[in-house]
């Protein structure tokens, strides 16, 4: 049989999800973000919440969100995505609110946000993107940095003496009485993707439901910022930031 | 036994040539074009075994920039 011959509407198993338009991703070859946002558009297609969906971006990499995704948007600033989703779901409380945010926006300048929302119980869901440094300004250390890590600013590794410890935010946070479901999931390989989408899809329900926060994080790689190949950066992540930042769910009420 | 027959499609000037679909296909279908670039210069993503492709979508849920549609067929 002619490859052209299966090549037809009927036979057709994935595609790009129909919420992610045609605009060129601005993200580097190979960064996570762009799985996320595929999840994203598909989960929100699923729901059938294409006109009731408010996202939240934030500062960093994922600042452009909104240009990918066709739903509604609102652009926080730097850290401060919880604050805005929790305005906006308090005042539309049918609509599916979400933050997006890596760990520089949700875990160093948005740390009291991310804490206090969570508190509150907000229902809201959080989509937190780990990758353990700034990637947006070049990558700079994170709280997430793991120990040893080098980056542009500590050059001969995160010495945590100076730097204090890697910051394990989502495990703070399912501490919490507001939150009702924490998972810590990535997206390096089909499997993985798959139990991610299921606990995005989770989070979103969570949050229809009125069950409190819940906070997806998704350990991810940033190529760019750890000066390797994408596929280099995925055996890293698995090796290195796997250890400190266990797979699997820390909380589910 | 009905053998499955797959195909993708790659959308050639929306690769970005991150090589993450090649190493993530279970079936060496996928390489990325060793010389010729696209618009924007990257090395794309193509079938070079295309008689191999099972159509497990594998390499469509790794695509960062969603690239791929995949195919699948009974023969
Ligand atoms: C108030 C303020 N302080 C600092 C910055 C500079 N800044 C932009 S993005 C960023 C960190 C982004 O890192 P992260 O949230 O981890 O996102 P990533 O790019 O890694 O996805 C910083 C510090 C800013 N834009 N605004
Ligand atoms: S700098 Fe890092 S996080 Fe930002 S787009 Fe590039 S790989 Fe992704
Ligand atoms: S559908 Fe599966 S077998 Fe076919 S190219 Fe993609 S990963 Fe390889
Ligand atoms: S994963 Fe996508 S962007 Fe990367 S090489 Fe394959 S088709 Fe191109
Ligand atoms: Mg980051």
């Amino acid at each position: 049989m002619d490859i052209q011959d299966i090549i037809k509407p009927e036979n057709l198993v994935y595609d790009k999800p129909r919420l992610m338009n045609d605009n060129p991703m601005h993200y580097c070859p190979g960064c996570s973000h762009g799985v996320v946002h595929k999840l994203i558009a598909e989960i929100i297609d699923e729901m059938g919440m294409e006109e009731s969906s408010v996202g939240i971006a934030p500062v960093g990499c994922a600042v452009f969100a909104y240009n990918y995704i066709d739903i509604d948007w609102q652009e926080a600033a730097h850290g401060r995505a919880p604050a805005i989703a929790t305005a906006v779901k308090r005042l539309n409380p049918d609509k599916l609110v979400f933050t997006y945010q890596g760990d520089g926006d949700l875990a160093a300048i948005g740390t009291a946000e991310t804490i206090h929302a969570c508190n509150r119980g907000e229902n809201i869901a959080i989509i937190f993107i780990n990758n353990g440094i700034y990637g947006m300004t070049g990558g700079q250390m994170a709280p997430t940095t793991l120990e040893g890590m080098v980056t542009a600013t500590c050059p001969y590794g995160r010495n945590v003496e100076l730097y204090g410890y890697p910051l394990k935010i989502s495990d703070l946070v399912a501490k919490l009485d507001g939150t009702c479901y924490v998972t810590r999931q990535s997206v390096h390989t089909a499997a993985a993707i798959k139990k991610t989408k299921k606990a995005i899809r989770q989070a979103f329900e969570n949050s229809m439901a009125k069950k409190g926060t819940s906070l997806v994080e998704v350990v991810s790689t940033c190529n760019s910022g750890w000066k390797m190949s994408p596929e280099k950066a995925n055996t890293w992540m698995e090796e290195n930031m796997f250890a400190k930042y266990p797979m699997g769910d820390l909380k589910n009420e | 036994m009905a053998k499955i027959q797959g195909a993708v499609v790659v959308n050639k000037e929306r690769c970005k040539g991150c090589n993450l679909c090649v190493v993530a296909c279970p079936a060496d279908v996928l390489a990325l074009q060793a010389k010729e670039v696209n618009n924007k210069g990257y090395h794309y993503a193509y079938m070079e075994n295309p008689e191999k492709c099972i159509g497990c979508a594998s390499c469509g849920y790794v695509c960062p920039d969603g690239c791929i549609a995949v195919y699948k067929t009974k023969l």
